[in-house]
């Protein structure tokens, strides 16, 4: 775990030397700041408080919705040179022949790009603060937390996701155009056939798309298999990862 | 202490290298000698648990590869080919990094002092995107020093540095085999001849021979080379020195220099001296010449049955 913490924080400080890591954290603040900034626009052009009072601009749609989609592609570019670029550099022999297990250093790498997100996602906490004192009786904190935390989720998953592809390609590229595919595959694709499917086969559609949980996220409810789903594609793209680690050893 | 036992690795169909088995003891360094593509990166991977092979066994340090690998991975220093390192890193960040990574209780101490050794302290804070060939080879190094480690294992340590270097590296290579086990590999034969107490000679995954480099000579070569030099034409006293006893060939090198062959054991140099004086020539050089290193390898590597 210590090593996992090693990994992880000198990949969290490479993110603030890489340009790509820069361009996603400045897509992110623009849209939610455009976003937000639209929002107030129309506040105030309508003047009416009391309608606000009833349906106060939601921070969902202006911070959660819009990131969730450019986390499609930010989380492919982010991860995309996680393991591809070790081994292109052929760094990836010096830490495979150190005293590291395979799986801490997969579990590293996804963090040091869960840390980066996170924190951009905290500067993003400013627009909710702003919000709060422009609308009476204030934003519902509590459909908030719940957006967030459904946008934590995403983003392990994502990156997890990432992190597995990065280790199976040798060439950043290819992990990045593998990973943008799979993710829209499970935000978007994958619910296509659930109109013309009986009922269940439906329902077990829709529930394999990412998009279902965060939307009811985003709608402050949180639940269990929302919970679950991430939770395990986080887990699966993580032990992938490790595999594919195992597999380069063997072969 | 490294003992291999019958290593073999399978790539698909192609085998890199089959069943070799050899030792390194503690205080002695072994040289890797053999043509690109022999099989020496790939047998000196299996050695750092980077993969597995296919068949056979091997200890490091004490530690199966296998089954204890983190144990070998702490106990060994391992510099790959081509030296990877973190261009985006500073030289102290990269091995901090690594000391970390080691869990070393000193990291800054033990940095600072592999620095020291390949003598690179004065560009600790410099990126190491520019550095040149040979700093970042004596980085690699410091790297593969960082921890003390007991085995050393070295893929192709002076490749790309200046002669300066080279003699650098090879005295600080030659100060860490005194008391620990260091494997490297080279196709620079006179380095393996100047740095190393043995030589194991690879060629297409086997090992076709194993000895100490003096003895390699010796045994390979059947017979003993000297050369005369005499003023005025050497043609003249050819004639005398090939009616000596023992004496199976001689010849006049196109640079007017007289070579000839003996038995060896039985040096007929003084003998050849006193025939040129004698037949009134004025002496101006007498030596020897072994085969070179460079010949024994390519005698070996050419036709590999010699030595199997």
């Amino acid at each position: 775990m210590r090593n996992a913490w090693i990994i992880a924080t000198r990949e969290y400080r490479q993110y603030f030397l890489s340009p790509v890591a820069y361009i996603v954290a400045f897509l992110i603040l623009l849209f939610a700041g455009v976003l937000f900034v639209l929002d107030m626009y129309i506040v105030q052009q309508q003047t009416l408080a009391a309608y606000y009072a009833v349906t106060p601009p939601g921070v969902a749609d202006i911070v959660i919705f819009p990131t969730a989609f450019l986390l499609l592609f930010a989380a492919p570019a982010l991860t995309m040179r996680l393991l591809s670029e070790e081994h292109r550099a052929g760094t990836l022999e010096l830490l495979l022949t150190s005293p590291l297990k395979d799986w801490e250093l997969i579990f590293g790498k996804w963090l040091g790009s869960f840390l980066y997100l996170l924190t951009v996602y905290a500067v993003t906490l400013i627009l909710p603060i702003v919000l709060n004192n422009f609308v009476s009786p204030g934003i519902d904190l509590g459909v908030m937390a719940a957006g967030y935390l459904g946008l934590i989720l995403l983003t392990a998953a994502y990156l997890a996701i990432g992190t597995a592809i990065s280790s199976f390609f040798n060439n950043q590229f290819a992990s990045f155009f593998a990973t943008l595919v799979v993710l829209l595959v499970l935000w978007w694709v994958i619910s296509w056939p659930a109109g013309i499917l009986p009922y269940n086969a439906a329902e077990f559609l829709r529930s394999l798309d990412t998009s279902t949980h965060i939307d009811s996220m985003m709608g402050g409810v949180i639940t269990l298999d929302g919970l679950v789903y991430y939770l395990s594609l986080t887990s699966l793209g993580l032990f992938l990862g490790t595999i594919a680690i195992e597999i380069r050893r063997w072969r | 202490m490294i003992r291999a036992t019958g290593l073999t690795k399978d790539y698909g169909s192609r085998r890199a290298i089959e069943n070799l088995s050899f030792e390194a003891n503690q205080g002695e360094i072994v040289g890797f000698l053999g043509p690109n593509g022999a099989g020496k990166t790939t047998t000196m991977r299996i050695l750092t648990g980077y993969m597995p092979p296919t068949y056979g066994t091997a200890q490091v340090a004490g530690f199966d590869v296998i089954e204890e690998s983190m144990e070998v991975r702490r106990r060994v220093g391992y510099l790959p080919e081509t030296a990877p390192l973190y261009n985006d890193m500073t030289v102290y960040g990269y091995l901090k990094f690594m000391a970390d990574l080691r869990h070393l209780p000193n990291a800054e101490d033990m940095a600072d002092e592999a620095l020291d050794m390949v003598g690179m302290s004065e560009r600790a804070d410099g990126y190491i995107a520019n550095l040149s060939k040979g700093m970042r080879q004596r980085i690699g190094l410091a790297q593969a020093l960082l921890h003390k480690p007991e085995v050393l294992i070295l893929d192709e340590p002076t490749i790309g540095l200046d002669p300066a270097q080279v003699v650098e590296v090879r005295k600080i290579i030659r100060e860490i085999g005194i008391q620990r086990t260091v494997l490297l590999s080279t196709h620079v034969l006179s380095e393996a001849q100047q740095l190393c107490d043995r030589v194991l000679i690879i060629n297409r995954g086997r090992i076709v021979a194993e000895d100490s480099p003096s003895n390699l000579q010796a045994r390979l070569v059947g017979a003993e080379r000297a050369t005369l030099r005499v003023k005025g034409d050497a043609d003249g006293l050819l004639r005398s020195i090939t009616k000596i006893k023992g004496i199976q060939t001689a010849v006049v090198r196109p640079d007017g220099v007289i070579e000839f062959q003996f038995a060896p054991g039985m040096d007929l140099r003084p003998e050849v001296a006193r025939t040129a004086v004698k037949a009134g020539f004025d002496l101006l050089e007498l030596g020897a010449v072994g085969m070179s290193l460079e010949e024994i390898f390519l005698e070996l590597t050419r036709d590999s049955k010699v030595g199997k």
